[in-house]
């Protein structure tokens, strides 16, 4: 306090006087008016946020609403027993189904009074190429249906052109140079439409079938795709929620504080921003390429995925088991259990609510991933068949939703860029579904200590 | 009514700073100021006393409007300075506060220089015209803080390197540096060890030269050793009011004569 | 037989331990709970754990051992003349491994006996047509080279798998036999469980380092091979990058710079959209916005985050590109045809960036909430204005986050795949104009790993060249973020 006794400066020595503060200075006024404009940027950075979410939302549901519905050309066919045969008998038996379907179009159109100079071949082209192989699997699983006489309603997909002008996607403009329809084609269909023979409906197929070839894409599903994410996913759970607990559980409650554990811990939190197309490297080198393991199968994936949803998994889990307090465990130990068992009988169970949130939260993450899914070969072929079992489902060759999505977005016809929007609105389902499930948890068993 | 305010700020001048009549402040649904008259006078140094959570600290946030701050925080009544409602309209709270200044309770120096600490407030008041001006206004607090001659060398190191009893004195130096006519303190010595508290202490008497002081403290000798005047809060209430000596030596109210014998509180 | 058979024999012991074990520490404390060291259910635990784990993990190991071993074994005793070049070799192999699983089916099949899938020889036999009338078709006739090997590769596998199946069942037997031998009433059956299950939960936590160290011998050892087969200054300072596509080597420049220019240009643009927005956004929410705005507007940002790259990736390819070129396109809005394709840096920085607002906000968002209170009210104290707060303490305050919270968005737009994959575009460009179509190292790291690529190829390898440059930039910057961030929270714990 040496400087207390040294002379004082007078007070208030710059002379300010006391002003009212009922009237605002202009130098308050002007800081106000920063204030506000300080402000003003907050509100534009939040609005411009939620504007892009909008954006991307709207731009999902609107080009990929369509995908859920397709164009199909409804026939009464009228089976014999002998055309069956006869088709079933020739050397290329879709091609005999073929014709019949076309004869039949030719003879509705006849009916309805719809004319046209085409050849059954160049009107052929309205229906999809997979029809024939459509009718004759539906015949054969069916042979009731050729008793004589009888007919039977079925609805053939159209061709993709048809479907897309239907949609709007296809104009008379952009056929002009196109090979396989003219625009000759849709003043057909605006006639076969309102004959009632062309029309648009729900397609379950999209949501249930498998992937079609590059010339298909009316044919194009996500189903199968959708069972690889579903085994990649049953891996991933049953690999990641077990180990992801039994490492958190460790480095929460027993890792003793040194370097080793530290070394761990920096590890995950490095392990959790690493590039995931890293991990997907990882799953070619070691999984395919060192261990051998079947390429493009869910398996791999499922593993890849773990490893790299694992440190998401053990950050949140260790926060809910952070939240539990100490005092649980001091009672525990307090009547004489031992420590593993304090964190078994009574930590963890306590703990569960949240780390389940956490699992559902990686699940969705891992179930989103794209890049590592390409490097072990999920992409880049046609997942065209169903696994068999519950064993090839996962070693088969399968694709994932989020792969097959990729797919479709590199294929270069707009039919299925289409799809690939459809399929996003069903992975987007998923994901909030699993974030709903995730926020009905915390809410239910959220406890505040 | 107008008549009334003129005749009120006349006498306010000569003696009587803030004045507050019939306050009520609600936190959402407690009601935890009830009802309190209290004149502060110019130059003195006032102190709240009272058990904690006796709404001493929350009556001494409403006189500079720190209570805004809060959402859920609702004031009612009347508090004027020098005659003008602080809480008009009319008012903004950011020129209330450079009028009114505040020291808390724990020592809060910005993450900056011991040098940027004490000129922020001026800084963004515009006191100075340069950087001369800016200098000798930090020097000027910095002296009058009792902080000069140990801050002198490291103005530029950073004002959490300071220790506690410092740091304080820093702060009080901030307040000071944008020249307000009152000076809040929330309990400003409750951190500090004797020593320090002792130094600040020492500062609280100094500055009542220039400023009305108000301060709050749970430590009824600390009220007894610096201030002139002392309000005794209890459960919301202003129990008692008025000279430090009186209220400590010959309490009118029960209540303050039990805390003050230490069988409440 | 097969490790799904093993594996149900191994659980099937177990179970029987637990049984036994449990049953035999009652007995031996004469039925009386109370007279026993441990609660019954841990002589049982012992037991099956005995039983379980040295068995488990040596079938894991063998598995992934044997066909390892036996790969290179049989690589090695193929004659030398029978190959030119280890890429030849590598051929030669899969054809080995295609023929011996041929056998494998033919026997399994019953068109073939054990015997005389061992002793068939190609000077007798059209292997080539015995395999295709079973469903197994081979490109090229099977060569006496590699029959032979094919049949030695089936011969080792099928003594590894005996004495596998062998050693695996007598550990899963002989643990369990031991643990029931010591169990009595007086033995320490819970300390010892509670050891054992300890060890696990260590191993648990290790995977974190298995993983990082699966991921730097992947990297590694395909870095070090390919910098063997390509020149390292032209990897690193190349400036054309233009891999010939025969996969044979030969006319590939593999330089790096472009790649890396591409990835810089586009996180930064995307950095300039995603700090701003993110920082203002994250000031707003933490210190002026009402509980019912952060309550909704806070989640409603997060969605951003939680919507997969590859639903960016297509936003950026069918609606932000198209959007872009209709603007600074050729005979576009402003009419100044910056911009040819709808694939550029600025397509997918600004996706990007997008994607990255709510990492940014939330990250700043925590930071800034973790100033403490008392900062803001010693400011407002002195007559300053929320903003001049906001401005002059807590951000001066939390900048040491925020700048970690910029690393870490830096180091995912750095990494980031999907985005990049669509909405780049795949020519490599040392350019300025951010509306050109430019690759970067996560793009050309899948195009030269998809598809049927020839793993031994430098045009193959350069993707794990890439990948490691890869991660080392973002590991540094992790490494650096995070360090900074810690400082920062311990500075106000």
């Amino acid at each position: 306090m040496t400087d207390a006794t040294a002379p004082l400066p007078a007070a208030r020595a710059t002379g300010r006087k006391s002003s009212s503060i009922l009237e605002l200075d202009a130098r308050t006024r002007r800081r106000n008016a920063a204030e506000a404009r300080f402000k003003t940027y907050g509100i534009i950075a939040i609005c411009l946020g939620l504007f892009f979410l909008v954006w991307l939302l709207s731009a999902i549901v609107r080009n990929g609403v369509p995908a859920f519905t397709q164009t199909f050309v409804t026939l009464e066919m009228e089976l014999s027993a002998e055309e069956v045969a006869a088709a079933e008998a020739s050397v290329v038996k879709t091609s005999a189904y073929r014709d019949m379907i076309r004869a039949e179009l030719i003879e509705q159109m006849e009916l309805n009074g719809i004319e046209t100079d085409m050849t059954p071949e160049v009107l052929g082209q309205l229906l999809s190429s997979g029809e024939a192989n459509q009718l004759r699997t539906w015949v054969l699983e069916n042979p009731s249906s050729m008793t004589e006489g009888a007919t039977v309603t079925l609805p053939f997909l159209a061709a993709s052109r048809v479907d897309g002008y239907a949609k709007g996607r296809v104009t008379r403009e952009s056929l002009a140079r196109d090979s396989n329809l003219s625009p000759a084609h849709l003043d057909l269909v605006d006639q076969l439409e309102e004959a009632g023979i062309v029309e648009r409906r729900f397609n379950l197929a999209f949501i249930t079938g498998s992937d079609a070839s590059d010339a298909r894409p009316e044919q194009a599903g996500i189903g199968v795709a959708m069972l690889g994410s579903f085994f990649m996913m049953l891996v991933v759970l049953f690999l990641s929620l077990p180990i992801g607990v039994a490492a958190s559980i460790y480095l929460e409650e027993f890792a003793p504080k040194n370097r080793i554990t530290d070394f761990i811990e920096v590890n995950i939190s490095n392990l959790a921003a690493v590039p995931s197309i890293v991990f997907g490297i990882l799953g070619l080198a070691i999984f395919i390429q060192f261990i051998g393991l079947p390429q493009s199968a869910p398996l791999v994936g499922g593993l890849v995925l773990t490893l790299m949803t694992l440190p998401t998994i053990i950050i949140s889990t260790r926060a809910s088991l952070k939240a539990v307090p100490p005092s649980i465990r001091d009672a525990a130990l307090g009547v004489g259990a031992s420590k593993m068992q304090s964190v078994f009988h009574h930590v963890l169970p306590l703990a569960m609510p949240g780390i389940l949130t956490g699992t559902i939260i990686g699940l969705a993450q891992a179930l989103g991933e794209t890049a590592p899914l390409l490097l072990i070969g999920m992409v880049g072929f046609i997942a065209s068949n169903y696994p068999d079992g519950v064993a090839s489902g996962f070693l088969d060759p399968n694709s994932a939703m989020p792969a097959q999505i990729y797919e479709w977005a590199k294929r270069a016809d707009p039919a299925f860029y289409e799809r690939a929007w459809g399929g996003i609105i069903i992975l987007l389902g998923f994901l909030l579904t699993m974030n709903i499930i995730a926020i009905i948890l915390r809410r239910r068993f959220e406890r505040r200590w | 009514m107008d008549d009334l305010r003129l005749t009120e700020r006349s006498v306010d001048q000569t003696d009587i700073k803030i004045s507050a009549r019939n306050v009520q402040v609600f936190y959402g649904d407690t009601h935890a100021i009830k009802d309190v008259d209290v004149d502060i006078e110019d130059k003195t140094v006032t102190a709240f006393i009272g058990p904690s959570g006796c709404g001493k600290s929350t009556f001494l946030r409403c006189l500079n409007r720190m209570n805004d701050t809060i959402d859920i925080c609702r004031v009612e009544g009347d508090i004027t300075i020098d005659g003008e409602d602080i809480y008009d309209r009319r008012v903004d709270p950011v020129q209330l506060r450079a009028k009114v200044g505040m020291v808390f309770q724990k020592p809060n120096p910005f993450p900056k220089s011991i040098y940027d600490n004490v000129a922020y407030g001026p800084k963004i008041h515009g006191l100075a015209k340069n950087k001369a001006e800016l200098d000798e206004i930090v020097e000027r607090a910095l002296r009058r803080a009792a902080l000069w001659n140990e801050a002198k060398d490291r103005l530029q190191t950073p004002g959490t390197g300071l220790s506690g009893g410092q740091q304080q004195r820093l702060c009080i130096a901030r307040a000071v540096a944008t020249e307000p006519e009152v000076l809040l303190m929330d309990e400003p010595c409750s951190a500090l060890d004797p020593i320090a508290t002792g130094q600040v202490e020492e500062l609280i008497d100094e500055l009542k030269q220039d400023y009305s002081v108000v301060i709050v403290t749970h430590s009824m000798q600390q009220a007894a050793r610096v201030s002139q005047k002392t309000a005794f809060f209890h459960l919301g209430n202003l129990v008692e009011y008025g000279e430090t000596g009186k209220i400590f030596t010959n309490p009118e109210d029960k209540r303050t004569e039990s805390y003050i014998s230490g069988r409440i509180g | 037989m097969p490790a799904f058979w093993i594996l149900i024999i191994v659980f099937a012991v177990a179970a029987a331990g637990y049984v036994l074990g449990r049953r035999r520490a009652m007995v031996s404390a004469g039925g009386d709970i109370r007279n026993l060291h441990s609660l019954p259910g841990f002589y049982g635990t012992n037991v099956a754990l005995s039983g379980l784990v040295a068995a488990l993990v040596v079938l894991a190991v063998w598995t992934v051992a044997q066909p390892v071993l036996i790969e290179r074994s049989v690589a090695n005793s193929l004659p030398p003349d029978s190959y030119a070049s280890t890429a030849e070799r590598s051929l030669m192999m899969a054809d080995v491994r295609r023929v011996a699983n041929g056998l494998d089916q033919a026997v399994e099949q019953g068109a073939m006996t054990e015997q005389a899938s061992r002793d068939i020889r190609t000077e007798f036999t059209d292997i080539r047509t015995r395999l295709g009338e079973i469903g197994v078709a081979l490109g090229s006739n099977v060569t006496a080279a590699t029959l032979r090997a094919a049949q030695r590769y089936r011969a080792m596998s099928a003594t590894g798998d005996l004495w596998k199946t062998i050693l695996v069942l007598a550990l899963s037997l002989g643990g369990t036999a031991i643990a029931l031998a010591r169990t009595n009433m007086d033995f320490r059956a819970r300390p010892t469980v509670e050891r054992g299950v300890l060890v696990l939960l260590i191993a648990a936590a290790c995977i974190a380092i298995a993983t990082t160290l699966g991921i730097l011998f992947s990297l590694i050892f395909n870095t070090i091979e390919f910098l063997r087969l390509f020149p390292p200054a032209e990897f690193f300072f190349g400036t054309t990058w233009s891999p010939s596509f025969t996969g044979r080597g030969g006319g590939s420049q593999l330089g790096i710079l472009p790649l890396l220019w591409g990835t810089l240009y586009i996180s930064v643009v995307a950095l300039l959209v995603a700090v701003p927005i993110g920082l203002f956004a994250a000031i707003y929410l933490s210190e002026y916005a009402s509980p019912t705005v952060r309550s909704f507007a806070k989640p409603l940002l997060e969605v951003l985050a939680g919507i997969p790259t590859i639903v960016y990736g297509l936003f950026a390819l069918l609606t932000v590109g198209p959007l872009l070129v209709d603007v600074f396109g050729a005979g576009g809005l402003l009419g100044v045809g910056w911009m040819r394709g709808g694939t550029a840096v600025m397509t997918a920085g600004l996706v990007m960036g997008i994607m990255l607002i709510p990492f940014v906000s939330s990250l700043s968002d925590d930071i800034i909430n973790s100033v403490p209170q008392a900062m803001r009210d010693g400011s407002l104290g002195l007559g300053a204005t929320h903003s001049e707060t906001v401005r002059q303490v807590v951000l001066p305050a939390a900048l040491p986050g925020i700048v970690g919270a910029i690393l870490l968005a830096a180091s995912r737009a750095i990494g980031e795949t999907m985005i990049v994959v669509l909405g780049a575009g795949a020519a490599a460009a040392l350019s300025l104009n951010p509306f050109e179509a430019m690759t970067t190292i996560t793009a050309k790291i899948v195009s030269q790993l998809t598809g049927d690529a020839d793993f031994t190829s430098p045009e193959a390898l350069v993707a794990f060249a890439l990948a490691m440059t890869l991660f080392v930039i973002t590991l540094g910057l992790n490494v650096l973020a995070l360090w900074i961030v810690r400082r920062y929270r311990e500075q106000y714990e």
